[in-house]
C-alpha cells in the first residue's frame, strides 16, 4: 500500500448531534429521576423495590443507559481519534470499547429486570 | 527591560535554550516588536519574522508570557516582566522565533480559498446587496497568522489531519459568500470526523486572536449547514 495521506470519510455530523441529543435525554432523565427519589415518603428497601418495579421507570432506565452507551462511545472515539496516532492500535481500542459498551447495556438490563 | 528569549539554531545548537536579556528601551519603543528590533541592536544571532509592523501582515506572531500574539501590535506596558518569548506552539523550529508553516497553509490551501462561480461573468463585478456583504465580517479580516491555529490542542495533536481554526473560518468565509456557488462541495469536503470534528469548541481561538475574530462561531455555523443539509 503506498503511503499516501488519506483524508474525507464523509461521516462526523450524526455523531456530533448525536452526543448533544443524548446529552439532553441524560440531564432530563437524571432531573426527572432526583425529583421521583426526593417524592419518595421514605428511602428504604420497599420503596426502593416498588420504584424499580414500575415498567416506567425500567424504560426509562433503558432509555438513559442506551444515551449513556452512544454519548460515552462517540466522546471515547474522540479521545481516541485525538490522541492515538497508529491505525491498528485505534481499531483494536474501538472494538474493546464497543464490546464493553455492549456488554454494559446487556448487564443493566439484566439488572433492571432481574430483581 | 527584562526578557527570557527561546533561541535554537539547529546547524549549531544540540537543543533549544532560553537566553536571558537585559536590555534599555528607548521612549519610542512602545510594542513588543520595537523592544524585538532593540534586542536584535544588542545580539544580531537572534532571529524573528515581521513585516508591516502594523498588524496586518501577520508575521510576527509569537508565544509571548504564554499567549500567542503578533509583537507589533502587543503593547510593551500591557505584558509582565520577565518577558518570556518562545515560537508558536506545536509547528517546527526553523530558527528561533521562526516556525515552519508548511504544514499550516497546507491545510489552508485544501479548503480552497477563493471564490468559486461558473457562471459568465458580468462585465463589471460580481455584485453583493450590503446585507450580503455584512454576512463577510469577521471573516475576511483574518491575517493567517497562525496565533489561533497554533493554540488549538486538536491542531498539535492531528496537523495533517484536522483543518484547524484559521482554515475553518476561511471555509465559512467563502461558504458565506453570496457570489460562492459551491457551498455544497464545501461542506462535502469538510465532512469528515477529522477535518472539521476534531473541534471540541474549547474556544482557545477566539481566546488568542489578535484581530478579535471568533473562528469557533465560524465552526458551529458550519456544522449547523452540515446538519441543516443531511436532516
Amino acid at each position: 500500500m503506498v503511503g499516501r495521506e488519506v483524508i474525507g470519510a464523509h461521516y462526523g455530523w450524526r455523531g456530533w448531534l448525536m452526543q448533544r441529543v443524548t446529552a439532553v435525554v441524560m440531564l432530563v432523565y437524571t432531573l426527572l429521576l432526583l425529583a421521583t427519589i426526593l417524592k419518595l415518603p421514605a428511602l428504604d428497601y420497599e420503596h426502593w423495590k416498588a420504584l424499580w418495579e414500575r415498567p416506567l421507570m425500567r424504560y426509562a432506565t433503558v432509555l438513559f443507559v442506551l444515551s449513556l452507551l452512544l454519548h460515552a462511545w462517540v466522546g471515547v472515539r474522540n479521545i481516541f481519534m485525538d490522541y492515538i496516532q497508529s491505525t491498528g492500535l485505534r481499531l483494536v481500542l474501538y472494538v474493546l470499547v464497543i464490546l464493553a459498551l455492549v456488554a454494559y447495556g446487556v448487564w443493566a438490563v439484566q439488572i433492571l429486570w432481574g430483581a | 527591560m527584562r526578557f527570557s528569549i527561546y533561541r535554537y539554531n539547529p546547524d549549531v545548537d544540540a537543543k533549544p535554550r532560553m537566553q536571558d536579556y537585559d536590555i534599555p528601551l528607548e521612549p519610542t519603543d512602545r510594542m513588543l516588536l520595537d523592544a524585538l528590533v532593540r534586542i536584535k541592536e544588542h545580539d544580531d544571532t537572534f532571529s524573528f519574522r515581521r513585516s508591516c509592523r502594523e498588524g496586518v501582515c501577520g508575521s510576527d506572531a509569537m508565544n509571548v508570557n504564554g499567549k500567542n500574539r503578533l509583537a507589533c501590535i502587543t503593547k510593551i506596558t500591557e505584558i509582565k516582566e520577565p518577558i518570556v518569548i518562545r515560537p508558536l506552539p506545536g509547528l517546527p523550529i526553523i530558527r528561533d522565533l521562526i516556525v515552519d508553516m508548511s504544514q499550516f497553509f497546507k491545510q489552508y490551501h485544501s479548503i480552497e480559498p477563493y471564490v468559486k462561480n461558473e457562471t459568465p461573468p458580468p462585465e463589471r463585478e460580481r455584485l453583493q446587496s450590503p446585507e450580503d456583504r455584512d454576512e463577510l465580517n469577521g471573516l475576511y479580516e483574518c491575517i493567517l497568522c497562525a496565533c489561533c491555529s497554533t493554540a488549538c490542542p486538536s491542531f498539535w495533536w492531528n496537523p495533517d489531519k484536522f483543518v484547524g481554526p484559521a482554515g475553518l473560518l476561511w471555509a465559512y468565509r467563502f461558504i458565506a459568500d453570496t457570489r460562492d456557488l459551491a457551498t455544497n462541495d464545501r461542506l462535502d469536503n469538510l465532512e469528515d470526523p477529522y477535518r472539521l470534528f476534531r473541534c471540541h469548541s474549547i474556544m482557545n481561538c477566539a481566546d488568542v486572536c489578535p484581530k478579535g475574530l471568533n473562528p469557533t462561531a465560524a465552526i458551529n455555523k458550519i456544522r449547523d449547514l452540515m446538519v441543516k443539509r443531511a436532516l
